[in-house]
């Protein structure tokens, strides 16, 4: 919650000593508020009031960093219900459950699917977030297979029993690596609170309802646990859905401390065992504020999709993303294969790539730097433009590639080609279709 | 501290459209809260699924897809059989593609003849989508619009260029108009006001505020939606409360993670599975975002979808 400068002149010793580098507390205590300064920078503040002040100042929603060092990821701190707001801060985590009571092959097997769902795309690196292992067997089984895949995935762990005792086993195991503890839930919440403290690890409350859940992470935050993640145990997708957007209004309309948490799913727990209807509630999840998302697998074919998902629905509205801007190999060109040009606006890219490769003549694609701007919106800044097209074809080595001097421009940009082909003086400039959808029309004509 | 559930309750609510014929008819829309959002307010139906029928035997479709259609595609009535009785359609859509003129440059009454045998063989409503180009959508909507009367259409797409010719036609035959416009919440806006303006009622029309497919600009049809959405319940804005329709078949089908084959992309999976995924997820979204209609064509994708709006539905 943003606090005003009256907030912190409070807290402040009122003496207007100036050691802070400002003559007066309340101006000090102004600067504060606007972001000008640190508290820090006055050296007679007292403890308590920088606890008070510290607390005060948390965001509405707490951040929370499971795991540790490059793997680590953390989720939490969102400021908006609706991503035109404001952009979603901290991408949602999804990872899968591996149960301990498996066998040690299935459970290989598990993490070798686990760490072989990684995807490259535009210039980011996609592929689970965590591992979740349940205790579905004994205390000193949860404890190795949790070792075992910490150590084989690399991820950060969420650890899931409903005894201390096989927590307590697991947390001796892996409690360094700070794994997600789930759940400390009404019979259990002492002895979960007290390992969280005990190893610094994040805690998730499970009880069912958020009444019950504010209820429990009131508990562990008096306990002096900051780090926190809210289960609700909904009964139904439905009521799932209805518990993440309370939850999210209640953090951020009401200011209402006791859920300003990041929230864990088990869209499984929904689907009747059919790992399709599962996705299609992670999809679902990543949408309306799931922050962790825990899956029964993790398949390829279902993870592709819902990171995917994630990566469009994470990004900032007002910034699309872009694609490197390179010459990209569409199927296997050779020196007789066309040339196009395009922009790196990632959507661009990706219809012109994708009609380029449905058309299957195999061709090289130049995405030219335009900012990010798609071709008409790029041409009107100004960035989509002959000099820029040129010296784009002339610092790439495409003129070595491809034995012709042919290149294809946008349709929409047909107004540069005589510029174009001043600039480009060995080069023939030909116009190509207006709409992406046109292109394997366009590409199969010239074939012949 | 005690904890209050925030309800929001909406300002307004977004229209009811009715289609179809007598007792078969289906009304759209019509929720007085955010989708889904069914504690906030009365939200009387989850939204349709228009499984889609092509006017010729698409060519070059993914192989996951062909096989989980059969053999039903060389003939629209056929096919749209099988998608109400064996794949559950709430209603069809016919996608006049063949209507292209720099394609297979079907007449209007090839498209006519079409429509009509297809809403001769199912008793679900049908949507019917021109080819794209506005011109020749004006001329190919007219002749579907007066030939099928027995039944309300919804057709489109209207857009900037031919909403005149579109609205008439559906003035004149008692049709419901899918206007649609490039994801942009004011030219949606524009448009509904335009196309009213002709005197053509505001609850007959819906909104195809354009989409993608996951990957491929889901994400700004979807906040299009929301937004959309939000000005209708909240500012009660009467020119943005039409009920939505996701054309998105086309979009996901297109897309080369729906269609590569396991060979191709070894480390994508199985084939199947994941371009079942990729539309089902895309429609997940955009009803999330605030689809009243989703054009589907997978008839797996379809039967997950349908599952969840169920479930999302308390
Ligand atoms: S250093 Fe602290 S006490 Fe002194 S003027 Fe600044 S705020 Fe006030």
């Amino acid at each position: 919650m943003a606090l005003t400068g009256l907030d912190i002149f409070k807290q402040l010793p009122k003496t207007n000593c100036g050691d802070c580098g400002v003559p007066t507390c309340l101006a000090f205590a102004m600067k504060l508020a606007q972001g000008g300064a640190e508290l820090s920078q006055c050296p007679h503040v007292s403890e308590e009031a920088a606890a008070a002040l510290s607390d005060a100042a948390a965001p509405p929603m707490r951040a929370v960093t499971v795991g540790t060092g490059d793997a680590a990821f953390t989720v939490g701190e969102e400021t908006v219900l609706f991503r035109h707001d404001k952009t979603f801060v901290h991408p949602c985590a999804i990872g899968p459950r591996i149960d301990s009571g498996t066998s040690d092959d299935e459970i290989a097997a598990a993490v070798a699917t686990t760490k072989a769902a990684a995807f490259e795309r535009v210039q980011q690196h996609l592929a689970c977030g965590f591992a979740a292992v349940r205790s579905t067997a004994d205390a000193a089984r949860f404890a190795a297979v949790a070792a075992d895949v910490a150590e084989k995935s690399g991820l950060p762990l969420v650890l899931m029993a409903e005894d201390p005792e096989h927590m307590s086993a697991a947390l001796d195991a892996v409690g360094p690596s700070r794994p997600l503890i789930h759940a400390a839930t009404e019979a259990n919440a002492e002895a979960m609170i007290a390992l969280a403290s005990e190893h610094s690890c994040p805690l998730a409350v499970r009880a069912s309802g958020l009444d019950a859940v504010a209820a429990l992470t009131e508990k562990a935050a008096a306990a002096g646990l900051k780090e926190l993640v809210i289960d609700s145990a909904p009964e139904s997708a439905a009521a799932a859905l209805r518990d993440h957007v309370f939850a999210r209004r209640a953090a951020l309309k009401q200011k209402f401390a006791p859920l300003g948490y990041p929230v864990i799913t088990f869209p499984g727990d929904h689907a009747d065992g059919d790992p399709m209807l599962e996705t299609v509630y992670a999809a679902v999840d990543v949408a309306k504020y799931g922050s962790i998302i825990v899956l029964s697998g993790a398949e390829p074919w279902r993870m592709l999709p819902l990171l995917v998902l994630r990566q469009n629905v994470y990004t900032d509205p007002q910034r699309p993303m872009r694609a490197e801007a390179k010459v990209y190999e569409i199927g296997a060109p050779g020196p007789d294969s066309p040339f196009l040009v395009t922009t790196n606006f990632s959507l661009t890219y990706f219809i012109v790539s994708s009609e380029i490769e449905a058309s299957k003549i195999p061709a090289y694609l130049g995405v030219v730097d335009a900012e990010g701007l798609s071709v008409l919106t790029a041409w009107a800044a100004g960035k989509f433009v002959p000099e820029r097209i040129a010296k784009f074809v002339n610092d790439s080595a495409i003129a070595e590639n491809v034995s012709h001097h042919d290149i294809i421009i946008p349709g929409a940009v047909a107004q540069i080609s005589g510029e174009l082909a001043e600039e480009l003086e060995a080069w023939n400039v030909l116009v190509g279709p207006y709409e992406a959808a046109d292109i394997p029309a366009f590409l199969k004509a010239r074939a012949g | 501290m005690p904890y209050t559930e925030p309800v929001e309750s909406a300002n307004g609510r977004i229209r009811e459209v009715t289609v179809g014929a007598g007792e078969s008819s289906v009304a759209i829309g019509g929720a007085a809260a955010l989708p889904f959002h069914w504690f906030d307010g009365e939200a009387p139906r989850r939204p349709m699924i228009a499984m889609e029928v092509f006017d010729a035997t698409p060519a070059e479709w993914a192989p996951a897809l062909t096989g989980a259609l059969g053999d039903v595609m060389s003939d629209p009535a056929t096919w749209a059989r099988a998608n109400v009785e064996q794949h559950g359609a709430d209603m069809v859509c016919v996608q006049l593609a063949s209507t292209d003129p720099n394609g297979a440059d079907a007449t209007p009454q090839d498209a006519a003849a079409v429509v009509r045998a297809v809403a001769d063989a199912v008793r679900v409503p049908v949507v019917v989508y021109g080819c794209g180009n506005a011109e020749r959508d004006a001329d190919v909507l007219k002749k579907v619009a007066e030939t099928v009367t027995d039944t309300v259409l919804a057709i489109g797409p209207a857009t900037e260029d031919n909403y005149k010719a579109v609205t008439a036609a559906a003035l004149g035959y008692g049709h419901v108009v899918v206007a649609e416009t490039p994801i942009d919440v004011n030219m949606a806006k524009q448009l509904n006001i335009l196309i009213t303006q002709m005197g053509l009622d505001a609850d007959r029309i819906i909104v195809d505020p354009s989409t993608g497919a996951v990957g491929y600009g889901v994400e700004y049809g979807y906040t299009v939606m929301e937004r959309l959405r939000l000005a209708a319940l909240v500012q009660n804005d009467d020119m943005t409360q039409m009920p939505m329709i996701c054309n998105l078949g086309k979009e996901v089908w297109r897309s080369k993670e729906a269609r590569a084959s396991e060979q191709d992309e070894p480390a994508w999976g199985d084939a199947a599975k994941r371009g079942v995924l990729w539309e089902a997820t895309t429609a997940i979204t955009l009803a999330v975002g605030g689809a009243d209609v989703l054009v589907m064509r997978h008839p797996d994708a379809v039967a997950v979808v349908r599952k969840a709006l169920s479930g999302l539905t308390a």
